[in-house]
């Protein structure tokens, strides 16, 4: 039997349930891996196959004895800027090449308590700070249904590795479009959840006051299953919500899709008309309103103005920047880092602008560089205090949207995959693909990529949202916009 | 010519009563431990480890806020300061920038006779940094630098007067103040080192404003304010206006020395922590925590004048150290006689004694019991008071039992006749047998002056307690033949 074909929630139910063999499992990933790893470098790092079918024979035993184990023997990418303890955690940054975390985020420690087992690290954009996958100091990722083209980023390696199943579910982060960008390119269900929902508690900080920990999957339902799983008030994270969905919330909102919902939809017309997106989007996303009234929405058409369309991409790259900024400051390469010990008498300065210059690379020293300068004296009411008003007014917006609404629908990604090297090029040409990605961000609203469409034979997905904690609306949205297509479980067979 | 001097203080203090640090769950008792060992992902500033409040801390600052007649803020919040620094785990410092956890306070302090408001404009709760240690002592003559973590993040109380002080001894009077009422709240020991870390800013009329940074005790404050008011009216005299500059305070030469000059101003680019969002100060907090102030020195010094008859000055210097009051209250307790005589006994002699031991030395030390038995030694008349006061000495300096020591050097000096006698009287009630016997037999005198000594405890002069056993036999003999030949 192909396991590695199988949505976790199926999955689980064959080797729990169903007498399915766990080391056959993870053996049929591990060849998929060797097969295709070389051409995708979705892996940073890579546990070996012994100790991870030693784990998901454990976690398989403890299911069949009756422990509560929804995701039991799951496969679990996780991006590498998410701590795990004992594997490298190097944020594909130089800089962080040998640090290795003493502690788990989280998030992945409640995966694994609910039967999931990791089976390495991806490869992402440096420090997430990217879209396209191509700033990671270990090479870039490749789209596995088009291998000359870019799988979207930041979170690029662990769309590949769930997108061509060498692994049956994944994490990412999205701090303005990390997870719905590379899943609306490689044919993936990812979710951004409500700011809070998730803890950060494990993840390296980019630009915290807008970044949230999410699922990635082939399927709406593991989707759910995940979230279940992982959601929910953390103590050690401080701007965790005091809130934790009950068993169950998030897929009887799948089921409940699956039978199609009388749901009220906003087209958000002129980010869909918006000039930097596509022909074949502005295509997907009509594609996905039919859907949707086929199984018994009403779809109506709202405009969010000017400022969410397009000012909140300046005031996005300003807070992210100006954060960053603060953020990677701690990496001076004392306390953990790379191979690169002091001379003897080199001054700490000296130092620091030693290591700091070569542990980074590019993209990350120009945001660190604009954001430190946008935050001094003299400036930072101009563009920091700014930015901070401008996201006021995206949120206000968004917020009145959404809450005269059960979804809104909007493109996930503005143009299709670019090829390798098209847009790393020009900075403004790579920011410019996080066009309809940051208002959800700066608003801290749960947004939602659902595969809509192909275009050309490569997947093309599309974004909901919703208001705070309206998590269950996009899993019922999403679930319609799945039965309707039937554009899911797909498996990239990358050739090349 | 004297030329107006104008003084402001800020005093960084540690929470050192709090069992943690303030973002993270290590122990912040971390004095005495090897470096590095109080550590965590969060006080390293390791990647993806966040910050969390911890509400004691919280608490604290309140309750300082309102022992200093501030205005608690409505809600807590911090920002970041950055600036590159070794001993910075993330090269940024949470603290508290634009609104602070307490403004608009004051403390007053006696100063020639009368009573002086020191304005206090703010207060804010932040993080400690870790420590530099040289391995050959300066970082000059090191090649490299070590870092120790274990005092990064605990938590810190910055304190920040207005210019409201004009002499040094007033600034002493402040943070004298302030010490002790940080040791009634129970917040902070400040006499641990590096506990209490003062910056001073001075300014002499005529000349810009210096800040002399990083002084370790009240003591050196004062020594290094003095130092700058004859420096910067020294050049003053010499028709030199002294600069705006920052200097550092070398304890060992005792002088300021100018800190190196940085080409431009500081930016630390504040800017909100986002992984802590502004979070309402319940007014149920303040109101609870300000019910569970405990007694604060001013008070209590009333409370020692009402209730100990004490004169104001001694009430004060008693509660000028939390411990000392508390030794004194004790004191007074145990012993159940006059508490002026208590009180004069310890802030006239003891306190002179134990300037050399610190005021810790009181309990582990020195015992109140110790104290009160010479109280009782003095009271009984087995000592002088010249004697009493050669004691505190003794019980501070030797760290004997005062009664043994006395026993010991002689000191054993009941010849008070009058109040042997009593005690004569009262032996020869109690033994009436014996004293038969002793009128008969000269031998069974020793019996009789034993007892003498022994209700003593071996004090009262042997030779004189003789003499009056005698001398008592004899009217006894007398009155008995008067008796006889009346009959
Ligand atoms: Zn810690």
């Amino acid at each position: 039997m192909r396991l590695y074909t199988l949505p976790a929630w199926r999955l689980r139910w064959e080797l729990v349930e169903g007498g399915g063999d766990p080391a056959s499992y993870v053996e049929q990933v591990y060849e998929r891996i060797r097969l295709f790893e070389k051409t995708l470098n979705s892996y940073i790092t890579l546990r070996s196959m012994e100790e991870v079918v030693e784990e998901v024979e454990q976690q398989v035993r403890e299911a069949r004895r009756g422990a509560y184990k929804p995701l039991a023997g799951v496969l679990l990418a996780v991006k590498d800027n998410i701590a795990v303890e004992g594997l490298p955690n190097t944020c594909a940054s130089r800089m962080l090449s040998k640090y290795i975390p003493p502690y788990t985020a989280t998030v992945v420690e409640r995966l694994v308590e609910a039967g999931a087992v990791v089976i390495g690290k991806t490869n992402m954009d440096e420090f997430a700070m990217g879209s396209t996958g191509e700033t990671s100091a270990y090479g870039p990722t490749r789209n596995p249904w088009s291998i000359n083209r870019v799988p979207g980023g930041s979170s690029s390696g662990t769309a590949a590795a769930v997108a061509a199943a060498l692994a049956t579910i994944g994490l990412g982060n999205d701090t303005g479009g990390s997870i719905r960008l590379p899943a609306a390119w490689t044919g993936l269900y990812g979710l951004k959840s409500t700011y809070g929902l998730v803890s950060r508690y494990g993840l390296v900080s980019y630009a915290e006051s807008l970044e949230q920990i999410g699922p990635m999957t082939r399927n709406i339902m593991d989707l759910a299953v995940m979230m279940e799983a992982m959601a929910g008030f953390d103590p050690r994270d401080s701007t965790s919500l005091d809130y934790t969905p009950s068993r169950g919330v998030y897929t009887a909102a799948v089921e409940r899709g699956e039978e199609g919902a009388r749901l009220s939809v906003a087209l958000l017309e002129d980010m869909v008309e918006h000039e930097a997106v596509s022909e074949d989007v502005r295509r997907v996303v009509y594609r996905a309103a039919e859907a949707l009234e086929e199984m018994g929405a009403k779809v109506s058409r709202e405009k969010v103005g000017r400022h969410v369309a397009y000012y909140a991409l300046p005031a996005y790259y300003v807070i992210a920047m100006c954060e960053a900024s603060s953020n990677l400051a701690r990496y001076d390469n004392i306390r953990y880092g790379y191979r690169e010990p002091p001379r003897p008498w080199e001054g700490w300065n000296t130092y620091y602008s030693r290591v700091r210059g070569e542990g980074f690379g590019r993209e990350v020293k120009r945001r660190i560089m604009l954001g430190s300068w946008m935050l001094s004296a003299g400036y930072k009411d101009q563009y920091y205090v700014r930015a901070l008003r401008l996201r006021r007014m995206v949120r206000d917006r968004l917020l009145s949207l959404a809450e005269r609404y059960d979804v809104l629908l909007l493109p996930s990604a503005v143009t299709m995959p670019p090829r390798l090297g098209e847009a790393i090029t020009d900075p403004v040409k790579l920011y410019m693909l996080d066009t309809v990605s940051v208002q959800a961000n700066l608003s801290g609203l749960p947004a939602l990529t659902v595969p809509a469409g192909k275009v050309r034979s490569i997947p093309l997905g599309v974004q909901l949202m919703a208001r705070p904690l309206g998590e269950p609306r996009l899993f019922t949205a999403a679930s319609m916009i799945a039965t309707a297509t039937g554009l899911h479980d797909l498996i990239a067979e990358p050739v090349g | 010519m004297k030329r107006r001097t104008v003084i402001g203080l800020e005093i960084h203090v540690q929470l050192t009563a709090l069992k943690t640090k303030l973002f993270c769950s290590c122990s912040a008792d971390y004095r005495h431990s090897p470096p590095n060992t109080h550590v965590c992902p969060v006080c390293l500033g390791l990647p993806g480890a966040l910050p969390v409040v911890n509400k004691e801390a919280l608490r604290a600052a309140i309750s300082v806020c309102l022992a200093l007649n501030g205005r608690v803020a409505d809600r807590l919040r911090f920002d970041r300061k950055h600036y590159f620094y070794p001993d910075m785990p993330k090269n940024y410092q949470i603290t508290q920038y634009l609104e602070p956890i307490c403004r608009e306070g004051y403390l007053e302090i006696e100063y020639n006779g009368r009573t002086k408001k020191i304005r206090i404009r703010r207060m804010n709760l932040e993080e400690d940094p870790g420590r530099l240690v040289y391995p050959a002592g300066s970082p000059l003559h090191s090649p490299y630098s070590l870092v120790d973590y274990n005092r990064a993040g605990v938590a810190l109380l910055e304190i920040v007067t207005e210019p409201d002080m004009e002499s040094p001894e007033e600034a002493r009077l402040f943070l004298e103040k302030l010490r002790s009422i940080l040791e009634h709240l129970g917040v902070s020991d400040p006499s641990l080192e590096g506990a209490m870390r003062v910056d001073a800013n001075i300014s002499v009329e005529g000349g810009e404003r210096v800040e002399v940074k990083n002084i370790g005790s009240i003591h050196e404050v004062e020594r290094a304010l003095m130092y700058e008011i004859v420096r910067q009216n020294s050049l003053l005299d010499k028709g030199v206006k002294p600069k705006r500059e920052t200097r550092h305070w070398d304890p060992a030469h005792r002088v300021t020395i100018p800190a190196r000059v940085k080409e431009t101003e500081e930016d630390y680019r504040y800017m909100p922590d986002p992984n802590l969002p502004p979070v309402r100060i319940p007014a149920e907090l303040v109101k609870a925590v300000a019910e569970s102030l405990p007694e604060l020195p001013d008070k209590r010094a009333e409370r020692f004048v009402r209730e100990y008859g004490l004169p104001r000055k001694t009430a004060r210097v008693l509660v000028s150290r939390k411990l000392l009051a508390d030794f004194y209250e004790d004191v007074v307790k145990m012993y159940g006689g006059d508490p002026r005589r208590a009180a004069n006994y310890i802030v006239n002699d003891l306190l002179n004694w134990l300037k050399d031991y610190g005021i810790k030395a009181l309990y582990s030390r020195v015992p109140p019991e110790r104290v009160v038995k010479v109280l009782k030694l003095l009271d009984e008349g087995v000592i002088s008071i010249r004697q009493a006061k050669e004691l505190a000495e003794v019980i501070v300096k030797k760290g004997v039992d005062p009664e043994e020591y006395v026993k010991k050097a002689g000191y054993v000096k009941i010849s008070d006749e009058e109040y042997l006698s009593r005690i004569v009287e009262e032996v020869f009630k109690e033994h009436p047998k014996a004293v038969r016997d002793a009128l008969e037999k000269p031998k069974a005198v020793n019996f009789l002056v034993g007892m003498v000594m022994a209700k003593t405890r071996g004090r009262a002069d042997p030779v004189v307690a003789r003499r009056l056993v005698l001398r008592r036999l004899e009217e006894l003999r007398a009155r008995g033949a008067s008796q006889t030949s009346s009959r």
